[in-house]
């Protein structure tokens, strides 16, 4: 069985990220495991994780008094979440896995404070959850053109 | 210029606004058509539109629509019932050319009803699988609920070896597939981008997105191809209605490589 810090270089979040860099990162994470309706993370709770799928699919949801609105999915090749990243590190969707999901969850606040006493790995982890930020920005504007819609 | 009958032999609502007649030719002489060509469908007393096919090219002259009922033509297309008579012009235009894929990955990308034009596509490869390297189709819908011919994207993906990826704009608590972008699929697709024919069909700006996440990864322009929509009336490049610059989308399209109309697809009112 492989270590998280064997295992992180073959996700393409991590990609191009050295060694030493992926070691310090590595000390802030875990493996998780979360079954079919398991909930990852609940809208309004304190936000200190990130997590990395390396199976799996998780769905970003919104609940309203109708039923839960399914906003976006992230799966296995894809991470998730970046309010840990951005006071006051709530966050703003649940996260419920649809199918089984094996996952590194990164602490927060842990990330922070080596982001904060290494800025190269800051600017390079920045970089990446930023990438991930402009192509969910980019999906949600392009859906709210509703393009399938009536036209 | 004169339609043929031809009479609604089978329907079937597909979705809540969208369903698909299976039509027979009343003198009994079938129609042939290229997958991507579309006939101009008339409804007696309402009035003509372009409709795309959707049926098998091999089925021995049935000819298959799928409607969406967005207007008053449509509408009265696609609420048509068993044994209705319609009138039919065509087939028209320049279709996918699948043949011209043989030994190619092939990479079909649908949005919406988009998936209707490229059927015939899917299941000329998928009557030929083995001339064929690999096959996905990535398909994006609005919602589960307005998702096209379900049970056949089973089917190619169990029988045909088709990867066939699908994702929604909007989700619910029932579906357990992926929601986001059609665009978001394409790096899901396993190909060779030097030896691959992509074929889009939805909306334009689906359609620019989708090219420009191939061209990233190396596809080359003429390798994209795309199916236009225009006004088409006449359906023989006389009348100028589906004109786009120097092109009659009726004629020399709707499929067209995208080298060919990239640069027409951001001009406003072209």
């Amino acid at each position: 069985m492989r270590t998280i810090a064997e295992e992180l270089p073959d996700h393409p979040f991590f990609a191009g990220l050295g060694s030493d860099a992926l070691a310090l990162v590595a000390g802030c994470a875990v493996n998780v495991h979360a079954r079919p309706g398991e909930y990852l993370f609940r809208e309004g709770e304190s936000a200190d994780s990130f997590f990395v799928i390396h199976e799996g699919r998780v769905a970003l949801e919104m609940r309203r008094p109708t039923g839960a609105a399914v906003l976006d999915t992230a799966e296995q090749g894809e991470v998730l979440g970046w309010s840990w990243l951005v006071s006051p590190y709530r966050w703003t969707f649940d996260g419920r896995a649809v199918e089984h999901v094996r996952a590194v969850r990164f602490d927060g606040g842990c990330l922070r404070e080596k982001c904060a006493a290494d800025p190269e790995l800051g600017y390079a982890l920045l970089q990446r959850i930023v990438r991930v930020m402009s192509s969910r920005l980019h999906s949600a504007r392009v859906r709210l053109l509703d393009l399938y819609g009536a036209s | 210029m004169v339609p043929r009958s031809f009479a609604v032999t089978r329907t079937r609502q597909d979705t809540r606004d969208t369903a698909t007649l299976w039509l027979e030719a009343v003198d009994g002489a079938p129609l042939a058509f290229q997958p991507g060509q579309f006939t101009m469908l008339h409804a007696y007393g309402v009035g003509e539109v372009p409709v795309s096919i959707s049926g098998d090219p091999a089925d021995g002259g049935v000819l298959q629509h799928t409607i969406r009922d967005v207007g008053s033509v449509s509408h009265a297309l696609a609420t048509a019932e068993s044994g209705a008579r319609l009138g039919v012009r065509g087939p028209f235009g320049v279709g996918w050319e699948v043949g011209t894929a043989r030994g190619h990955d092939v990479v079909i990308v649908a949005g919406g009803i988009g998936l209707a034009p490229l059927r015939p596509a899917v299941l000329e490869i998928c009557a030929d699988r083995a001339a064929y390297g690999e096959i996905t189709l990535l398909y994006g819908a609005r919602t589960p609920a307005e998702r096209l011919f379900t049970d056949e994207l089973s089917r190619w993906a169990a029988e045909r070896g088709v990867a066939v990826h699908v994702t929604v704009d909007r989700g619910d608590e029932s579906w357990r597939g992926q929601v986001g972008l059609v665009t978001g699929l394409v790096d899901r697709a396993v190909f060779r981008p030097a030896l691959t024919t992509v074929l889009v069909c939805g909306p334009e700006v689906m359609m620019r997105h989708t090219a420009a996440a191939f061209l990233d990864r190396g596809v080359a322009p003429s390798d994209i191809r795309v199916s236009m929509e225009r006004n088409m009336k006449c359906g023989i490049g006389l009348c100028g209605h589906c004109q786009l610059r120097e092109l009659f989308i009726c004629q020399d399209g709707p499929v067209l490589g995208y080298g060919l109309v990239a640069s027409l697809l951001t001009q406003a009112e072209l």
